[in-house]
């Protein structure tokens, strides 16, 4: 279904090109990406095809590490926001009434924090390592996921053959998961991948600012951050983990629409 | 009448909504014997479903059920949710209106009928599967083996109202609750599952709006209105020399039909 779709093919192609490079990215970096060489602030050229860093480390192999870390940070906040929003938003359709109010509120509340300074304040709190940055994304970003399947819940629930579920005896746990959640599980696909480029974009953030991922484990958000002092002299340094970045999130946006629309049994 | 297999006494179902009391069941008596085959008859919101509903326990709030529904002698109403849940599918079952929305899409239709299996006697996915095939075969799906793969849209109405009598059917039940099984369907599928019915071997409670179905499949006749049971007896009675006023105006209307129909 994705093949009708060119923006959503370049988006799938361009992806996994990012996550074989990550996933094997021993095999496909140069070098050592924490491997000291000798040219500081090398300009890109036939030996360190992206140049080096401040420190004289090879930008291309940062960058491929890099992905590990930012793809995996992704992959797992994207996780954990479904596993919360999805059964907030499953208990909150599928019971409704005093139950759904309090999940709900919850959710506004949650919603209506600025986010990226929440996260920040946890942070600052706990000690930024790559594991609490995946969590806090996941935790701070359920709040859509959990309106959606809530919304679905509301339409499904509605349909007769969730009453014939029951009438043949399932229990209310079997009836939500195995009845209505598959149903409702293509915008929560699409959600899921929008999320990913979501949280590709908060833990850049983050690290920049120096609460995310700590150095000197690479990651695309520390990069740009050790790239501020030499904007000028090594531009780059900032452009190319940018770059990658926006490739990265929009490649991830393109997939997200090709499937919505292949997902949509409306068209 | 000691071997009553149901016996329902001053049933009410009041959905409460914003203030508004509305009364779908009001004070209904209805008893059913083991074998045999009763029409609830009447036009739509008259509570038919409503009723229907309340035996197998199945109205959420803000709707509630008053009264007593003695079921070989146990009031299903003080059972526990998990004794409940025993009784669905396994001894009451029901079969519903809209057989194009009372399967799952996203199952084929051989696990939706192995489920029952699955809930209910905990047997392994082949055993279920098995079991499920076999039903196909019993609802008269031809190919069982093969369509038991294929999913609901891959089936017509008519088929898929027979699947949905083979998973109500499934555990052979005590009682199936057919609410107006044959509405969605036309003429031909309404006929053939008004047969189906008849092959299977159990007690039925048929709801529909048609007397004229009704009066062809079951021996005994209740006629609702408003909530309320306002006439009930034998179908020869009820049809010949109705003695409520509203039972004599719907079986009035079905005659006139026919007559229309025989006079153009």
């Amino acid at each position: 279904m994705l093949k009708k779709n060119k923006l959503a093919m370049f988006g799938l192609i361009l992806l996994s090109m990012l996550v074989i490079l990550a996933a094997f990215a021993p095999i496909f970096s140069p070098y050592d990406p924490n491997a000291i060489m000798e040219d500081h602030i090398a300009a890109p050229s036939m030996k360190h095809l992206f140049g080096t860093d401040d420190l004289g480390r090879d930008v291309l192999s940062r960058l491929i590490f890099g992905g590990r870390v930012s793809l995996s940070v992704a992959v797992i906040a994207v996780a954990v926001s479904l596993t919360i929003g999805v059964l907030l938003g499953c208990i909150s359709g599928y019971y409704g009434g005093i139950l759904d109010e309090i999940i709900m509120r919850f959710t506004d509340i949650m919603l209506s924090f600025p986010t990226i300074f929440l996260i920040l304040a946890i942070q600052s709190v706990l000690t930024p390592n790559i594991f609490n940055v995946m969590i806090v994304i996941g935790a701070t970003s359920w709040m859509g996921i959990a309106r959606l399947v809530r919304g679905e819940f509301l339409a499904l629930k509605e349909r007769e053959f969730v009453e014939a579920a029951r009438a043949i005896g399932c229990s209310n746990f079997r009836v939500i998961f195995r009845h209505i959640l598959p149903n409702s599980l293509p915008p929560v696909i699409v959600a899921g991948t929008l999320g990913m480029a979501g949280a590709i974009l908060t833990e850049s953030a983050l690290s920049f600012l120096g609460l995310g991922v700590q150095p000197p484990m690479a990651s695309w958000g520390n990069m740009l951050m050790d790239s501020q002092s030499y904007l000028l002299d090594a531009p780059w340094m900032a452009i190319i983990p940018g770059l990658v970045i926006v490739l990265a999130v929009l490649s991830l946006y393109f997939v997200g629409e090709g499937l919505r629309e292949g997902l949509n049994p409306k068209e | 009448m000691e071997d009553n297999l149901l016996d329902i006494k001053k049933l009410s179902v009041h959905y409460f909504n914003k203030g508004n009391i509305t009364k779908a069941v009001e004070n209904v008596d209805l008893s059913i014997q083991k074998g045999e085959t009763v029409g609830l008859v009447g036009e739509s919101g008259c509570g038919k479903s409503s009723l229907a509903l309340a035996i197998l326990r199945l109205i959420d709030p803000p709707g509630k059920i008053y009264g007593e529904i003695k079921w070989k002698g146990r009031n299903l109403l003080n059972l526990s949710s998990s004794e409940m849940r025993e009784m669905r599918g396994g001894d009451i079952s029901m079969v519903f209106q809209d057989p194009f929305s009372a399967l799952n899409p996203v199952f084929n239709v051989g696990e939706q009928i192995a489920e029952v299996f699955r809930v209910h006697q905990g047997l392994s996915r082949k055993e279920a599967w098995d079991n499920a095939v076999r039903l196909l075969g019993l609802v008269h799906i031809a190919d069982p083996e093969q369509r038991a793969n294929d999913y609901p849209h891959q089936f017509s109405g008519g088929m898929k109202q027979r699947v949905a009598v083979a998973m109500a059917y499934a555990l052979s039940p005590d009682l199936l609750i057919a609410d107006e099984p044959t509405t969605a369907l036309d003429v031909t599928m309404q006929k053939s599952i008004l047969e189906l019915l008849k092959e299977l071997k159990t007690t039925i409670l048929f709801i529909s709006h048609n007397i004229a179905l009704v009066s062809e499949l079951c021996g005994r006749i209740c006629v609702m209105q408003d909530g309320r049971i306002v006439e009930e007896g034998r179908t020869v009675d009820i049809i010949n020399d109705p003695k409520d006023a509203y039972t004599a105006k719907l079986v009035n209307s079905f005659r006139e039909i026919n007559l229309d129909i025989n006079r153009s």
